[in-house]
């Protein structure tokens, strides 16, 4: 049944990449508890909007946990406590009548904070144009079913491709590495028989991408996977690794089997 | 100007080969002479630039998200039609061609709808070979479930999430053109206004999302792929940025808007939960798959769904469409929902939901298999209602989903402004007045893929490689106007929020302009629109500067558009004096309460061109001629 709580929020504010940042204190509610977080922010900002201030800026889109636009610290958790939550699909249920809430930015080398809760992710697309896909020109591809994929292969592959591209990988890690997100494309397509042909080159053009956008490298802590709302497994970092050390010994050209 | 659908002549089946043979060419060599502007990149969007820049094209390509990977194709659930007949039950080109027509209430092109078929299977297998991974038998090969409107297994499908995985394909093969150096991307821009110089379209002003700068990019043609307008209706399963703007704006510059009021209500969507809503959720249509619909049989029921025998349960689907059963097509699903809450059968706190079962299928088929199959469905739902439905039923409620109406264009994919061209949702093309499940991904992979780069290149040929010039007066006009409505936003310093109006403008719409409309209604919708219009403009509290990101800023040029737009939407439900699939008028219903058609009038496209601000637009006809198929009245029963 729905509740209505109250809240005290504690919002990162910053007006620009260069400015100085700073937390800023506001009540919300009573609110209901169907709403969800981004829709309690919704709240917030309608009443800032209207008592003369400025909107706390957020991304969002979807807000169905699918397009990977949002996201936030949440009382120290990348899009909140809710395990496989996306904070648009987070909802006040979880929380407590006069709880307080610290929101904040993702917060990492490759993601400049643009403004308030807004960061910049271009550097993740920057490591799948090194090589997250497959190289097929429309009308080159052979009938679709020429191509025996065995269920558990595909059901793997999909469990890895489900990424949202969201970042809460980065966020969560204390090196903000982006092996998970890597990990995550290079295993989708290793995965498949359609991806061999470049498997040899994939993972060490997308590994030296992470390098040059400045994201971390990965010491196995894990907080990734905890932090992951599409829940995916570390074993895509281990995959990434193999597929990685497999170019360094036996070399680029060697692109079969 | 005739409106001139440039349908080649030849049998049906035959057309489309017939127009790649003799549509002129670019020499591979000269294409890199051409710069295009793709808005958009969704699928429609991303498909067709990338499969333009393979070809040696110069590509730019604008989105409003910080990442082209997040288009709102990327929430399509359920899955992508094709003609493989891999089940052998049955399936054909033809019988998708006619499934889609016949869905589409007879209200669609035929020669479109039968490319559209052909090309269908293509599709599958280019999205395998870019490593879409799509559900598969256990012998490796690809699975199929069915979906509403067709009793054969045609759907091709990646769990809950195909758009997602069809989107990931087209946002690589994207990025793998940025790589080679032949798209340039433009994330976190918003196009403002269509630039068209001596009546062709050779570029856009967009609004920088970050800086606020205003910027003019010319091209020697400009694509469309911006989706739809279900966001008018402010509470929808759109994104929450989805918007009309660019089309619109198109239409002010000379393009023709087709069929606004053919609006999608989705049957199958999670119920409204209060004030504070800011989107719905859908639930894919695979469900009902397995799902059966009911409410109670006595009015006014409130007892928990477990409490209820199954002898006083209303399986009013199966009941009525003995042969369709809980499968019938979307329209025909939810005005049924809604004639089930106006006779206060309905369910929930509102009263305004329906429940969809799953415990029948649970019993006959285990309930891991059900799981299994709709896993991330039900945690979605749970997420968000706190219910799980495999111990209480789910219950759903109609929601705006899809905008069947767009841009007016010719077979080419042309709009009445050449140069400019519209793909996937944002135009009208191939779904009539209904769109079956599976085949807006089909749709837009279509346009993208495999039409738009033979037409597109046909229009090029012609017209030759000249530069356009960012300088021209065209783009400083236009620039100037853009500028000029952003301080206008910012100057009034009104009351009301942008939302505000927004939600207000929504529940007009979704009363007069829903899944039930008459000539009183309408007419009144009109005046109300036109007074919430009147109010925003001089009334509207918009927040901070036009030179930074300012999302309140952003929401209100929407706003300011859907506001215009709207009544467009009403004076084409208002002309359309029949009930045809989505499009539901009052005065039009058999006695049975079924829609009504009335071919003799209205077996026509409605296109309307943009006159000024002061004189209504004017509406032009194109005639639908059927010769593969007879418009019959249609009947799921």
């Amino acid at each position: 049944m729905s509740r209505a709580i109250t809240l005290t929020l504690k919002v990162w504010r910053q007006a620009g990449p260069e400015q100085p940042g700073r937390f800023e204190t506001h009540q919300v509610g009573p609110v209901s508890t169907d709403l969800s977080f981004l829709e309690m922010l919704d709240v917030l900002n309608e009443e800032l909007t209207l008592a003369g201030g400025e909107p706390v800026a957020f991304d969002h889109d979807c807000r169905e946990g699918i397009c990977g636009m949002c996201g936030a610290v949440v009382n120290g958790h990348p899009h909140g406590p809710e395990p496989g939550t996306t904070l648009c699909q987070l909802h006040l249920r979880h929380f407590n009548d006069h709880d307080t809430i610290v929101i904040e930015p993702f917060r990492a080398r490759a993601f400049p904070i643009v403004k308030d809760l807004v960061v910049d992710r271009s550097s993740l697309d920057a490591v799948l144009i090194a090589g997250g896909y497959i190289s097929v020109n429309t009308g080159a591809a052979p009938e679709a079913n020429a191509i025996a994929v065995p269920v558990r292969r595909a059901e793997q592959a999909l469990d890895a491709a489900q990424c949202i591209g969201c970042g809460a990988c980065v966020a969560a890690c204390p090196n903000a590495s982006a092996m998970l997100f890597a990990g995550a494309k290079v295993s989708h397509l290793a995965l498949l028989p359609q991806g061999a042909p470049e498997r040899a080159s994939r993972a060490t053009r997308m590994v030296a991408a992470m390098d040059q956008m400045g994201f971390g490298n990965c010491t196995n802590v894990g907080e990734c996977a905890a932090a992951c709302p599409k829940q995916i497994s570390l074993a895509n970092i281990a995959r990434l690794n193999r597929e990685f050390l497999r170019t360094a010994f036996r070399g680029e050209e060697d692109g079969e089997g | 100007m005739a409106l001139d659908a440039k349908i080649p002549a030849g049998p049906l089946a035959d057309k489309w080969d017939n127009h790649l043979a003799h549509c002129r060419l670019v020499a591979p060599a000269n294409r890199r002479r051409y710069e295009l502007i793709v808005v958009g990149a969704g699928l429609a969007g991303a498909s067709a630039a990338a499969s333009l820049a393979e070809l040696g094209y110069r590509v730019k390509v604008f989105c409003l998200q910080d990442s082209p990977r997040r288009g709102h194709s990327i929430a399509a659930q359920g899955g992508i039609n094709a003609a493989k007949n891999y089940c052998n039950d049955g399936d054909s080109v033809f019988r998708l061609f006619h499934d889609t027509i016949k869905g589409g209430d007879f209200r669609a092109r035929e020669a479109n709808v039968y490319r559209l078929a052909q090309l269908s299977n293509r599709i599958i297998d280019h999205c395998v070979a870019q490593g879409v991974p799509f559900a598969r038998e256990y012998g490796g090969g690809l699975a199929n479930r069915s979906f509403g409107g067709a009793q054969v297994s045609r759907t091709f499908y990646a769990r809950g999430q195909t758009g997602q995985q069809l989107l990931l394909g087209a946002h690589g093969a994207l990025l793998r053109q940025v790589k080679l150096g032949n798209v340039t991307l433009h994330p976190r821009s918003e196009m403002l206004d269509l630039v068209v110089v001596d009546g062709r379209a050779k570029g856009i002003i967009t609004r920088n999302l970050i800086s606020g700068r205003l910027e003019r990019h010319a091209a020697h043609a400009v694509v469309l792929a911006t989706g739809g307008y279900g966001n008018a209706y402010f509470l929808s399963t759109n994104a929450m940025a989805s918007n009309v703007t660019a089309a619109f704006r198109a239409y002010k510059k000379g393009a023709w808007f087709a069929n606004p009021c053919f609006v999608q209500i989705h049957p199958t969507c999670i119920p409204v939960h209060g004030v504070g809503q800011s989107k719905l959720t859908l639930m894919s249509e695979s469900l009902r798959n397995d799902g059966r619909v009911w409410v109670p049989k006595k009015p006014g029921d409130r007892r928990p769904p477990a409490e209820i025998p199954e002898a006083e349960r209303d399986y009013y689907l199966e009941e009525k469409y003995p042969s369709f059963g809980n499968l019938v097509p979307r329209d025909v699903a939810s005005r049924n929902a809604k004639e089930q809450c106006d006779r206060f059968k309905g369910v929930g706190e509102t009263g305004l939901a329906v429940y969809l079962d799953f415990s029948d299928a649970s019993r006959r088929l285990g309930k891991t298999a059900i799981v299994k199959k709709y896993g991330n469905l039900f945690e979605m739902y749970e997420k968000i209602t706190g219910v799980d439905p495999t111990v209480e039923p789910m219950q759903i409620s109609p929601a705006v989903h899809y905008t069947m109406g767009g841009l007016w264009v010719d077979y080419n994919l042309m709009t009445t402004v050449p140069g400019l061209f519209a793909l996937g949702e944002a135009n009208f093309s191939d779904h009539g007045a209904n769109r079956l499940g599976a085949s807006a991904l089909m749709q837009g992979l279509a346009d993208g893929y495999f039409i738009l780069p033979p037409t597109i290149g046909a229009y090029l040929a012609e017209t030759g490689p000249d530069r356009p010039d960012p300088g021209a007066a065209a783009f400083a006009e236009a620039e100037a106007a853009g500028t000029a409505r952003v301080a206008q936003l910012l100057s009034t310093r009104g009351k009301r929020t942008v939302d505000d109006f927004h939600r207000e403008l929504g529940l007009v719409l979704w009363d007069r302009c829903g899944m039930s409309r008459s000539e009183a209604g309408l007419t009144e919708a009109l005046s109300r629109v036109a007074e919430i219009r009147t109010e925003f403009w001089q009334n509207v509290l918009v927040p901070g500067r036009g030179e930074e990101l300012n999302q309140s800023l952003e929401r209100a040029g929407r706003v300011a558009d859907y506001l215009e737009f709207a009544e467009l939407l009403i004076a084409d439900a208002l002309a359309r004096r029949e009930s045809c699939g989505c499009h539901f008028r009052e005065e039009s219903q058999s006695e049975e309460n079924e829609a009504k058609r009335d071919d003799a009038r209205f077996a026509h496209v409605a296109a309307w061109e943009y006159a000024s601000d002061a004189t209504p637009p004017r509406r032009h006809e194109e005639p639908l001629t059927f010769t593969a198929v007879a418009p019959s009245r249609r009947s799921y029963k």
